[in-house]
């Protein structure tokens, strides 16, 4: 199979690359352009520990093809510090012991990044359906959803 | 009750999180070699089946293709996890026993490679007859499938302590149930994988996401035959354990012996699927109990047999079948008790050790005869589990030693957390409300292996300049948290804030630590980093009071700063050294008292770099009786909790709606931490009673190996879960801690199950409590 071009944004900055037809956008962030905190878990989209946020929609990106965020903006979890300050939803999860083994925790903390830019203070039935993709079996949850209730209430605040 | 801490009992952000929320911290996917090949593995497509021949020349003859190896190729060498029941080959030598099992493993350029490699390797079988069942394994004419094991027999437990029959005589109440569980599979959201590499210096790096560097790096060298110091492994972040990561995997051992031969490195990770396959997760239990009371309440005795679905290897399986009894001994007083419990062979992946080991649904199964008994006996749950229920100090009849002992306060908690009182026989219908309670064992009393070895060794080395520390530990953080619990306890051991301690964890290169299993860390780990910790500040002060030309018991370290009792003493010597050491910059020390950082440094001058070390290993447990050495530990860690549940008559499905979770750990190095263990402890409790099965089809392959199919509760599954935390203060723990990682899955079953019968008066004998069963079972009740 001959590689194509594609061009794409990935948090903010214009990328190139050449990738398979067939490969997907997991396979694209962490093998071309180096970007492992996106995790690769089941490969078929059910436990969404590589999900990113691809114009401004939460997607698992194993289920993504590369060719198809061609000239699309994609936000991954590499995106969301600020130099060496954590996004107020990291800082949350850090603060409220909402991660354990941490390998949801960047799909977990980009659906609920996604959630608050859509919904920025969500009821608990919010959070649960804004995180319902994402499977964490460490954490029994709770703290994750204390987590981004502190942050939705920090980042309205300013 | 437990004197002040400076650093342990708070509520620490844990050291590794912000890593871990940006991406940066790296498991085993994201660290890459050059030059690596991609190793993929045959396994068997059939469940039971002879090996005729093998024939790898079309998948060698493949472009791309570097090494194909099968059992022709390496050491005859059979492995496992007990040495009494090392029954695997890392490929199969002439039988197939499990759908998975090992054949073959390939190295190539790439995966792609691998795999079509993988399919060009051409096996004759012969298919034998695939027991699926228990019952099947167990009939008259049931061929063997280990030729060592008659009858399909891995292990058999027969044991009474007391006199179970003059007990029973003496009973006012005799209740008797059963109870049928499925295997679970540990779903711990990052598959296994591993990297193998083979230096010129002969010594071979595994990297490997599991629990247990040490054993599996025993186990690389037993089967390769490398000796234990040219086997190093390493394990990075790892996404989760829970048991099935307990042990040495195919991939290991096939990475190594590829890397060995390709002198490359060797990339193998499981699929998803892969995971389902190799298993090594929660048996399937059936239970049989009958136990006997007073009128009063009084509990006298216990006459139990289990009987667990092994599938094809042993595992943890000894230890497992040993577990499903001996941990009913306690937390109440049970004077007389006999135990029969066997593990059977079948043609299904092996299942191992996982949260709870072997306990858990002993335990529902008996929690849920608690509460029959009660409402026979016209008391309440509640009133006879503290009638019955063991204090600090007491021993159980097969001679666990219950040295802490929080029950009682964890059962007040819940009761009053749940608001039991207003709520039990007030509910309206459909609702219902349970309790049950449980305990689990501290680290595991022996090693898996014969040894008088330590259980864990630590080094602390002080930085040269003073400005901190650093713990090695060879214990592996998976997610618990024990990176930071290990820091915590060397900060309050030296007297140093903990922002001021590294710690560099999961290398064997580090020392001996045999784990994360048996929720051993934190007791055993912890009280040898104590250890090393408080070498460590004898060694600084030891040096400072020389200097100072005062007793060194006049000296203390807190919170960084230097303590000196007993009246004032010149220090600015030190002080203007250090100072002068570091002209230009901007930290000087300015404190009225001097810091440790001086003090350190000082030491460091005086006796070159500080190395101090801490060791243990628990001393002799438990009883001498076979089979004492499982369930012996150096602590106990308990819980009650409180389930409170909405079933749908229609539909018979059921909704839990809070859990009030008690559990004592001792005393808490990290709250949140505690906190955090017993809210996923519930979870996977949860998913366990109510929608987690491996199923299997009549050739025994698995219908359901994925996470869209095997359901594990997902945030919208998860009641509120309200958590109390218990601290005994365990006189056998380093500042009182003990475990919480493993006790508190144990009541979560039985607590769901006895909420669902006080909502519906069902007695439930099997799990998963699908909304079909308990329909069927609504059903059933309406028509009788």
């Amino acid at each position: 199979m001959s590689k194509l071009a594609i061009s794409l944004t990935v948090n903010g900055v214009q990328r190139q690359a050449l990738v398979e037809p067939n490969q997907t956008l997991t396979s694209l962030l962490r093998d071309e352009l180096n970007l492992t905190g996106t995790k690769h878990g089941c490969g078929v989209g059910d436990c969404g520990c590589c999900t990113v946020i691809l114009d401004g929609e939460t997607v698992n990106s194993c289920l993504v093809l590369a060719v198809q965020a061609q000239g699309r903006e994609v936000m991954t979890i590499e995106g969301l510090a600020q130099g060496i300050r954590l996004h107020p939803l990291q800082q949350a999860f850090v603060d409220h012991g909402a991660i354990q083994c941490g390998f949801c925790t960047p799909g977990m903390i980009l659906s609920a990044k996604a959630l608050l830019d859509r919904t920025p203070q969500p009821t608990r039935a919010e959070i649960t359906k804004g995180l319902s993709g994402n499977l964490c079996r460490c954490t029994g949850y709770e703290k994750i959803v204390e987590a981004v209730q502190d942050a939705a209430g920090k980042m309205e605040r300013g | 009750m437990s004197r002040q801490f400076d650093v342990i009992g708070s509520r620490a952000p844990r050291k590794d999180a912000p890593n871990k929320s940006t991406g940066k911290a790296q498991y085993i996917e994201d660290i890459t070699f050059p030059g690596e090949l991609a190793g993929a593995l045959l396994q068997s497509p059939h469940a039971h089946a002879k090996i005729l021949d093998i024939d790898t020349s079309k998948a060698l003859a493949l472009p791309g293709v570097v090494a194909v190896l099968t059992a022709k190729d390496v050491p005859e060498v059979k492995y496992g996890v007990s040495p009494a029941r090392y029954d695997e080959n890392l490929f199969a030598m002439d039988r197939v026993r499990y759908v998975g099992d090992e054949i073959a493993a390939v190295a190539a350029v790439d995966l792609p490679t691998a795999l079509k490699a993988v399919e060009l390797i051409q096996v004759e079988y012969e298919p034998l007859p695939v027991l699926l069942t228990v019952e099947e394994a167990t009939a008259n004419d049931a061929p063997w499938i280990h030729e060592e094991y008659p009858d399909n027999i891995c292990a058999q437990v027969e044991q009474e302590f007391g006199d179970v029959e003059a007990a029973f005589a003496q009973c006012d109440l005799i209740q008797e149930g059963s109870f049928f569980s499925k295997r679970q599979d540990g779903a711990f959201i990052e598959p296994n994988q591993c990297v193998a590499l083979m230096g010129h210096d002969g010594v071979l790096t595994l990297h490997s996401s599991t629990q247990v560097p040490h054993y599996v790096q025993r186990t690389v060298a037993m089967v390769t035959g490398l000796g234990m110091s040219q086997v190093r492994v390493v394990k990075p972040y790892v996404g989760g354990g829970f048991g099935p990561k307990a042990s040495a995997t195919p991939i290991d051992l096939a990475a190594s012996f590829l890397a060995i031969r390709t002198g490359r490195p060797v990339r193998m990770a499981y699929t998803r699927e892969q995971v389902f396959l190799f298993s090594r997760a929660r048996h399937g239990f059936t239970h049989h109990m009958k136990i006997g009371a007073k009128k009063d309440g009084t509990l006298m005795a216990l006459d139990h047999q289990a009987t667990l679905d092994g599938g094809a290897y042993s595992s943890f399986g000894i230890a497992t079948v040993y577990y499903a009894g001996s941990l009913l001994g306690g937390p109440y007083k049970l004077p007389n008790m006999r135990y029969a419990g066997r593990r059977v062979f079948t043609n299904k992946p092996a299942c191992g050790a996982q949260r709870g080991h072997g306990g858990v649904i002993a335990r529902a199964l008996f929690e849920q005869q608690l509460d029959i008994i009660a409402e026979k006996l016209g008391m309440d749950p509640i009133e006879l589990r503290l009638k019955n229920m063991m204090e600090t100090g007491d021993v159980t009849c097969n001679d666990l030693a219950m040295s802490s002992l929080g029950m009682k306060e964890c059962i007040e908690a819940v009761k009053s957390g749940s608001g039991w009182g207003e709520k039990k026989g007030k509910l309206p219908p459909g609702k219902g409300i349970g309790m049950a309670c449980g305990f689990f064992v501290s680290g595991a009393g022996y090693p898996i292996y014969r040894s008088e070895t330590y259980h864990c060794t630590i080094m602390i080395k002080a930085d040269e300049d003073g400005g901190g520390i650093t713990v090695y530990t060879a214990s592996a953080e998976i997610g618990q948290g024990s990176d930071t619990t290990m820091a915590m306890i060397a900060a309050e051991a030296v007297g140093i804030p903990l922002e001021q301690v590294r710690v560099k964890s999961g290398d064997t290169d580090f020392g001996i630590d045999l784990g994360a299993y048996s929720s051993r860390t934190t007791l055993m780990t912890g009280h040898a980093t104590k250890e090393a910790g408080d070498n460590l500040k004898a060694m600084v002060l030891e040096t400072l009071a020389g200097e100072l030309g005062i007793q060194a018991a006049r000296l203390d370290i807190k919170n960084g700063l230097i303590k000196i009792s007993g009246g004032p003493v010149d220090f600015s010597a030190i002080r203007t050294g250090y100072i002068k050491e570091h002209r230009g910059w901007q930290d000087q020390p300015q404190s009225q008292e001097l810091t440790f950082r001086e003090a350190a440094r000082l030491a460091y001058l005086r006796r070159g770099t500080l190395v101090a070390t801490g060791k243990y290993k628990p001393p002799v447990l438990g009883g001498k009786y076979k089979g004492a050495t499982v369930g012996t530990s150096p602590a106990y860690g308990c819980s009650a909790q409180v389930a409170e549940v909405n079933v749908d008559f229609e539909t018979g499905q059921i909704i839990v709606e809070r859990v009030t979770d008690a559990h004592d750990c001792g005393q808490a190095v990290n709250l949140t931490s505690v906190e955090a263990q017993m809210q996923g402890s519930v979870s996977m409790g949860l998913g366990e009673a109510l929608f987690e099965e491996v199923k299997f089809d009549a050739q025994g392959r698995i219908i359901n190996a994925s996470l869209g199919e095997y359901h594990i509760p997902t945030v919208m599954d998860m009641p509120e879960v309200r958590c109390i935390v218990v601290e005994s203060g365990e006189p056998n723990g380093p500042f009182g801690a003990k475990e919480v990682g493993e006790g508190a899955i144990m009541p979560t079953i039985p607590a769901i199950l006895n909420a669902v019968r006080n909502a519906t008066g069902l007695v439930l004998e099997e799990t998963p409590l699908t909304p079909e069963r308990v329909y069927q079972a609504l059903k059933k009740q309406k028509g009788a």
